[in-house]
This record gives structure tokens, C-alpha cells and sequence, in this order.
């Protein structure tokens, strides 16, 4: 047997992929039951009609993740109030792949999308991470010609460090900071036109995410605060 | 007309529904789950004394949409958008046929737009034919999320698709409102991604393609394809209501739409009876974009808001304005004014 704890932090790591957050800060983790041979957690998400295939991914990303506790055993994650719930939850424990889990309706697994979302994400956190250099009195000069290596210690720039290491891009600190999702060097003549069009992709994965936690308080009778700063 | 300050507005509301999602007419469970999503949409953004309880909000009367447009909520003009999600619903949600009864009764207040599915192939071709003619119709609402027996949706590039918009463009239906929704065939894909609309306005330049909902959740596609692409439109429906709990953020909204778009490019909308544009319409004339996030982005002067709130759906439409209500001259957002950074998407 694990603990609750054990379980709750290996969840902590699994993202809503298109948010870019993990699911127990949006409130999609309702319950985590340890038992003797298994662990049960029930997820929960803003609208019934949230994408499926979103879904899946965090319903798989939980399994994962649980199973690979020391001690928790089978990982039963149940999904609940969706359109596609047991068709989800049926295929994620019979390990049918996305395909199998939606038969004549895809044509192949999540892992191009995974990507894109991925990419994304990188954009907006390499965007969050120069505004904030910027912020702090960089030139964009200077910005242009960063290095890993001078990065501050911040939990922006490890949280972006990881993403980074995701993607397989170069994180050494020898290497640019500035790199488009492919990993290579933005030019410095490039940087403030590349920052322009991120800054949309950050609003975008933002507001989305606020938008989430909004419909996921008003479909559950949750306490929310109206405003956005 | 909404005045206020000194300024006139000519207010064309770009997406209303007369839907009909009362149990009797609920399908099955995917009828009950669509109409509880909307009214969840419904409370989360409005107002509290705008909220409808929700019975109301299954199934509203013609008077209601009557008096919440025009005797309260300031719309000269509604644009019909038709829904039918004919899957989840017995006699559909929201069908033309159904939206032409009041826009019979009253034929200067409405727009009636009708709308296509290219899995209807052959047969509805002739049938949008048919109600293309009889309807007179200059726009149709697609909805590439339908679901259809086993298909979970469809793209603007799939090939019967491309067929309809040829002929859309050979019947005068030169506006095409697109809204993307959460699945799409094949499911692995990302369903909101904008990606088949920038293909389909590079080969029909001659039809204007409105996103709604600005392309929510994927502003970045939206931006990125209206710098590529003319005849790309911005709908605000769903972003609107924002401008009450989210200020800040309907203010980058609008603030990136308008760096990327431009003022003549995007139409107001309330998306009646998901929200009461009585309060979207006040509370855009008042609007300013936020303090500190102010410095960054256009700022939304009268002129612009004129054109937003109607003076860009009449062009779009060919609909008469009253002469007082005009703008002289551009304010210089968009690409077409300025020099935008080409900038690979992510």
C-alpha cells in the first residue's frame, strides 16, 4: 500500500495538456482512494463536452503516473460527468490506446497533439520568462544573446527549464535562451517580432485556463472570486 | 441605436438563436449535457440579475428574443445563426425554418442565415440550393463539431466541403460563420484548430470566412491566420461577456485581435440567449482597456467601437445605416495599416 500523499504528489505532475497546469491546482482531482491492491481517483471536468481527446490524455497521465508509486498497485481512474466517460474510462484500464478506445473515429494515438500543445506551452513560458528579464531592466540586446547559463534561479525559469528539457531542447548553459519550439536560436534582429506573436499564444493559454477554473466552479458550486487580476 | 456620451452606435448583433432545448425536444443524453453546458456558460459570465433560471433557458418564447434584442438590449439588426444538431435534438436546435418565422414577421430586424453539411453530399446540396433560393440567403452558420451517426465532425478542406463553398459563392452566400467545437473527425486531432480556414479563404477569396467566437480557445490560430488571409473575420460571441467578470483579459482579447485583425474585421455578437446584449452593449460603449495592460495595446476609441458593435456587420451584410452614425476615417489598427512581423506559428 501507498499513501494518499504519495499519490496526491505523483498527480501534482500530471498537466492539463492544453492549459499547461497540473490537475489538482484546476480542481479536476475530486477523490483519491487507497486500497489494499489499488488505487482509485476521480477526476472531474469543467463541462461535459470538454474535448475527449484532452481528456483521455489526463486519464492515461493519471494511470501513468499512479502506477508508477512505489506499493500503489492498479491505478482505477475514473472520470466522471463526461460525454465519453466510459468509453474513456473503459479503454484507459483495458490499455486500448486512444485508437482503440474510439474505433472509426481516430486514426492514430495523441502524440502529435501532445506535441503541439507542448510547443505551445514553451512559447508562452520562454514569453513569461523574457517579460520578466525585461521587466528587470535587459536590453533586448541583451536578452537576444542570454545564455541558460545566466538565468536567475526563479521558479519561472526552472518551470520553463522543464518544459524546455521536454521538448529535448538544449538546456545546457552554454545554450541561447531565445529558441523557437524546434530549438533553434531566435536572430537577434528576430526576437522583439517572435516575443510579439508568443505574447498572443501566452493571453491565449492564459485566459483559457481562467476561463476553465470559471465553468468548472459555476458546474460544481465551487467558491469563485469574479475579477482577473 | 444605443447613444451614450454623445456617440451613436448602430448595433447588428452578429449570432442570435431561438433554440428549442426543452426536454420534449432533448434527443438523448447529449441534448440534456449540450444545453446544460450553455447554461452553465450562461452563469458564469452574466450578471446575476440577468440570469434566467433554467427552464427559461431550455425553451424561450419569440416576444422574449423580441424585447431582450430590441426593446432592452439596443440590436437594430439580428443575424440568425442557425444550429441544428439535429443528433441530440428531435425537431433540431435551432433550424433556419425555425429562425424564418420571425424574420417573415419582421424582415428589416433579421438576418437569416441558413447553413450546410458536407456529409449531406449530393442531397444537400440541392436541398441548401432550395433554401438558399426560398430564404433569399446571403450567409450560412457551419458547425464542423456536428455530430452525425458515427462522426464526430468534419473540415472546411474535406472535399465535399470545398464543393459547397463553390457553390455558396455561385448561389451570392458570401458569408460564411464558422465555429469550431470540441471534436472533429479524426478525434486524435486538435477539433478548435483554425488550420482548414486558411486554406479555404486563400481558394475563395471572394467569400468572407467570420470565426466565431474568435477562434476560443485558440486566439493564437485566429491572429495568426487573419494576418495571412483578408476575408478572415473576427465574431465576438463567447468573448463578449467577458468584458463583465474578466475585464482585463476581454481587454487583451480585444486588444490582440485588434493589433492583428484590425478595427474593420471583427463584429459584435451576443450569442442571444447564451448572453443578454443589453449589458454587452453598455458595457462595451464604456469600455477602456484596462491601466496597466494600456500602454501595450489600441486603445478602443468611438469610432472603433462603432465599427465593431455594427458598421463591419452592415458592410458584410449590405445593410442601410442611418448617416450620423458613420466614421470618417480609419484608426490604423490591423495589418493592412501596418507592417506586422512574419512570425512562424508555434
Amino acid at each position: 500500500m501507498t499513501s494518499e500523499a504519495a499519490v496526491l504528489d505523483a498527480l501534482r505532475r500530471v498537466r492539463d495538456p492544453e492549459l499547461d497546469e497540473p490537475i489538482t491546482d484546476l480542481g479536476f482531482v475530486t477523490a483519491v482512494e487507497v486500497g489494499e491492491e489499488a488505487v482509485r481517483v476521480r477526476l472531474r471536468l469543467p463541462t461535459y463536452f470538454c474535448a475527449p481527446n484532452f481528456a483521455y490524455l489526463m486519464v492515461a497521465d493519471a494511470r501513468d503516473a499512479v502506477e508508477a508509486v512505489p506499493g500503489a498497485g492498479r491505478a482505477d481512474i475514473v472520470l466522471e460527468d463526461h460525454h465519453a466517460s466510459d468509453q474513456i474510462n473503459t479503454g484507459v484500464a483495458g490499455r486500448r490506446g486512444f485508437a482503440g478506445t474510439f474505433p472509426g473515429e481516430a486514426t492514430g494515438e495523441l502524440d502529435g497533439l501532445r506535441l503541439v500543445f507542448r510547443r505551445k506551452a514553451f512559447v508562452a513560458r520562454q514569453e513569461r520568462l523574457a517579460r520578466s528579464l525585461l521587466d528587470g531592466g535587459l536590453t533586448m540586446e541583451q536578452l537576444a544573446d542570454l545564455r541558460v547559463g545566466e538565468l536567475p534561479g526563479t521558479a519561472e525559469a526552472l518551470a520553463y527549464l522543464e518544459r524546455r528539457a521536454e521538448l529535448g531542447i538544449d538546456a545546457g548553459p552554454d545554450a541561447f535562451l531565445l529558441v523557437d519550439p524546434a530549438g533553434a536560436r531566435v536572430p537577434a534582429e528576430r526576437v522583439a517580432a517572435s516575443l510579439r506573436f508568443a505574447q498572443t499564444v501566452r493571453v491565449s493559454i492564459e485566459g483559457n485556463a481562467s476561463f476553465c477554473r470559471g465553468m468548472l466552479a459555476t458546474r460544481y458550486d465551487l467558491p469563485t472570486v469574479v475579477g482577473d487580476q | 441605436m444605443y447613444e451614450k456620451d454623445g456617440e451613436k452606435y448602430f448595433v447588428v448583433d452578429g449570432h442570435i438563436h431561438l433554440w428549442d432545448a426543452s426536454p420534449a425536444n432533448q434527443k438523448n443524453e447529449y441534448g440534456a449535457g449540450f444545453i446544460s453546458c450553455f447554461y452553465d456558460y450562461h452563469r458564469n459570465l452574466s450578471p446575476a440579475e440577468y440570469v434566467w433560471p433554467k427552464e427559461k433557458y431550455e425553451k424561450y418564447t419569440e416576444q422574449d428574443l423580441m424585447t431582450d434584442l430590441f426593446d432592452q438590449g439596443y440590436v437594430d439588426v439580428g443575424i440568425f445563426q442557425p444550429t441544428y444538431l439535429t443528433d441530440f435534438y428531435v425537431n433540431g436546435f435551432n433550424t433556419t425554418e425555425q429562425d424564418a418565422v420571425l424574420k417573415e414577421k419582421h424582415p428589416d430586424k433579421f438576418v437569416l442565415n441558413g447553413s450546410w453539411d458536407p456529409r449531406d453530399e449530393q442531397k444537400g446540396m440541392e436541398a441548401f440550393e432550395a433554401l438558399a433560393d426560398r430564404y433569399n440567403l446571403k450567409g450560412v452558420k457551419l458547425y464542423t463539431a456536428e455530430w452525425r451517426g458515427d462522426s464526430r465532425g468534419w473540415k472546411l478542406t474535406d472535399d465535399w466541403a470545398m464543393r459547397y463553398l463553390q457553390k455558396s459563392e455561385e448561389l451570392g452566400v458570401k458569408n460564411i460563420h464558422v465555429h469550431k467545437g470540441p471534436t472533429i473527425w479524426p478525434l486524435n486531432r486538435d477539433a478548435f484548430d483554425l488550420a482548414d480556414i486558411d486554406p479555404a479563404a486563400t481558394a475563395f477569396p471572394n467569400l468572407n470566412f467570420i470565426v466565431e467566437h474568435v477562434g476560443l480557445p485558440r486566439l493564437e490560430d485566429m491572429c495568426w491566420i487573419g494576418t495571412q488571409e483578408p476575408n478572415v473575420y473576427g465574431g465576438l460571441a463567447v468573448a463578449m461577456p467577458f468584458i463583465y467578470s474578466r475585464p482585463k483579459y476581454f481587454g487583451r482579447i480585444v486588444g490582440e485581435l485588434l493589433y492583428w485583425l484590425g478595427e474593420d474585421r471583427l463584429l459584435f455578437a451576443s450569442d442571444y440567449a447564451l448572453w443578454h446584449p443589453k449589458w454587452l452593449v453598455e458595457m462595451f460603449a464604456d469600455f477602456t482597456i484596462p491601466g496597466d495592460i494600456a500602454d501595450e495595446l489600441p486603445q478602443l476609441t468611438p469610432d472603433i467601437k462603432r465599427k465593431i458593435l455594427g458598421l463591419n456587420a452592415a458592410t458584410l451584410y449590405d445593410l442601410p445605416v442611418p448617416d450620423d452614425v458613420r466614421v470618417a476615417a480609419p484608426s490604423g489598427t490591423g495589418p493592412e495599416l501596418e507592417e506586422k512581423p512574419a512570425v512562424p506559428a508555434p
